[in-house]
């Protein structure tokens, strides 16, 4: 099977900082990928380069085969996305964000309702389908989010974070349910995280990146092996250091903070 | 360009509107203040000095105040939207920026325009009297004219805004200039020069204008001028916010 995502020479600055350096690699198509790298590695900036909310300073990328820069709006098709932050419309039950993300893919209209029934039941939420998403958990809210996601059948599922701050019971249901779809549909399934023995798990590739160059690239067994590592977390340390990364705190941070002190 | 993409953006906005109570009433605070103090304040002055009753004079000022207000946030809620909204969730859509751009700036816009006719009734309570009825769809055009242009204005600074630092600069400097010397509270006849030539290059003097030509029969630039000078800032303002809205990276 061919390659579903491909990035060369990916390069991203910001004034002068470089976010992202010369980064290379590929995901096959089918596979569960593991993104991993410590705070401010440029994981995320590279998730927005790929799914076209920044434009790269220098590189080639394809989303399935499409190019993210020039081709936006078929390689939008191609995927769906859980973001780090989160995205729904509080304001709006969870079916009216089903709703409007289905008008806004353009799925047929005969289609659209038993579609999103089934996803709405398939992540638990179909009871609770005209309550405000504001009266929602976080566990709930991501569930929605990866319900939404998947709503247009995309190729690819890119994930940042989805499991942050969830209790074990919900992180493992979500990934029950990520794992499923991968193998039912063959959804490619691309993702985050910082808990590394969660990758070790489930990933069958993994790439760690660092200071916004892609130090290792394989699958976990490689990359324990390579790295002379019992786990995949030490493997990690070891391509990374273990010195503590200071970020500092951008604009987005700022707000972030402040969007937590106003929730409370 | 697709309608029914443009039009669930559309609805999305004004169910948000209807369905935050606290919010619609919480923003007539600030134009119900404006109203009680300044037309009981200055009524008398006002009338002694020959100009006659003030509520009829300021209730068109408060009703624009109310729009501009309205408009102007609905636009640069997209700063805050950018991270923790929404926004995202259509930007990485399989839909044009243009879309997106006018199922937000038209909602807005509609929603303002709510927003004003609740100012219109209430006024109407404080003493307001309308001076001919079949001038409302008049009225009703400028008060739409007036929520398009700062709601794309709105969008247009929040779409190169990075964060809310920026938003006090824009309020205090741009947004309280623009009602205060507007010609909402006093009349622009007569004024010092300096003063006299900022209102005439202020938009919302023209949308004031107007309004009161409709609502109170009395007008200082012209229904057309006003028509005019509205109707191609509003278009220069589309052209220029739905730019830096498709520009917009995050």
């Amino acid at each position: 099977m061919g390659n579903i995502i491909e990035v060369k020479n990916l390069t991203k600055k910001f004034g002068n900082f470089t976010a992202v350096d010369n980064a290379s690699f590929d995901v096959k198509k089918g596979d569960i990928f593991a993104f991993l790298g410590p705070n401010g590695a440029g994981k995320t900036t590279i998730i927005k380069i790929l799914t076209t909310l920044l434009n790269p300073t220098s590189g080639e990328l394809r989303i399935n085969g499409h190019d993210p820069v020039n081709e936006e709006h078929e390689a939008r098709s191609s995927f769906g996305i859980v973001f780090q932050d989160p995205s729904l419309d509080e304001e709006l039950t969870a079916y009216e964000n089903m709703k409007l993300h289905s008008v806004l893919y353009r799925i047929p209209k005969d289609i659209r309702e038993t579609r999103i029934e089934e996803l709405l039941k398939f992540v638990e939420l179909w009871d609770r389908r005209n309550d405000f998403v504001k009266h929602f958990s976080g566990g709930m809210k991501r569930r929605l989010e990866i319900a939404r996601g998947l709503l247009h059948h995309p190729k690819i599922l890119f994930l940042d974070e989805p499991t942050l701050g969830l209790d074990p019971q919900t992180r493992n249901h979500i990934w029950d349910y990520m794992l499923n779809l991968n193998k039912k549909e063959g959804i490619t399934l691309f993702f985050t995280t910082h808990y590394i023995e969660e990758a070790e798990k489930v990933a069958q590739e993994v790439a760690i990146i660092d200071q916004g160059r892609i130090v290792a690239q394989g699958t976990p067994a490689e990359l324990k092996q390579k790295n002379n590592a019992a786990t995949l977390e030490d493997a990690f340390l070891n391509l990374t250091g273990r010195k503590i990364r200071e970020e500092e705190a951008g604009a987005i941070d700022h707000l972030r903070m402040r969007r937590r002190r106003f929730h409370r | 360009m697709e309608i029914e993409i443009i039009y669930i953006l559309w609805l999305r906005q004004l169910k948000r509107y209807f369905r935050s109570k606290s919010r619609i009433i919480g923003s007539l605070g600030q134009p119900l203040l404006f109203l009680l103090a300044f037309g009981f304040g200055f009524g008398s002055i006002y009338q002694k000095a020959g100009e006659g009753n003030y509520i009829q004079f300021l209730a068109p000022g408060i009703i624009a105040m109310s729009i501009l207000f309205t408009a102007v946030f609905s636009g640069i809620e997209i700063i805050w939207d950018k991270q923790f909204g929404f926004l995202k969730e259509t930007l990485v859509a399989p839909v044009s920026r243009l879309e997106i751009m006018l199922g937000r700036t038209l909602g807005g816009a509609t929603v303002a325009v709510f927003q004003g006719l609740i100012v219109l009734v209430i006024s109407l309570f404080a003493g307001f009297k309308i001076q001919s009825t079949n001038m409302l769809l008049t009225a009703l055009l400028f008060m739409a004219l007036i929520a398009v242009l700062f709601t794309a204005l709105g969008t247009a600074i929040a779409s190169v805004l990075e964060d809310m630092q920026g938003f006090q600069l824009i309020i205090n400097f741009l947004i309280m200039p623009i009602f205060f010397l507007s010609g909402a509270l006093f009349p622009i006849e007569g004024l010092p020069k300096t003063i006299a030539i900022i209102t005439k290059i202020n938009p919302l003097a023209y949308g004031i204008d107007g309004l009161r030509g409709a609502l109170i029969n009395s007008i200082h630039f012209g229904f057309t001028t006003d028509f005019l000078v509205l109707g191609s800032i509003v278009v220069v303002l589309m052209v220029i916010g739905s730019y830096l809205f498709s520009k917009i990276q995050i």
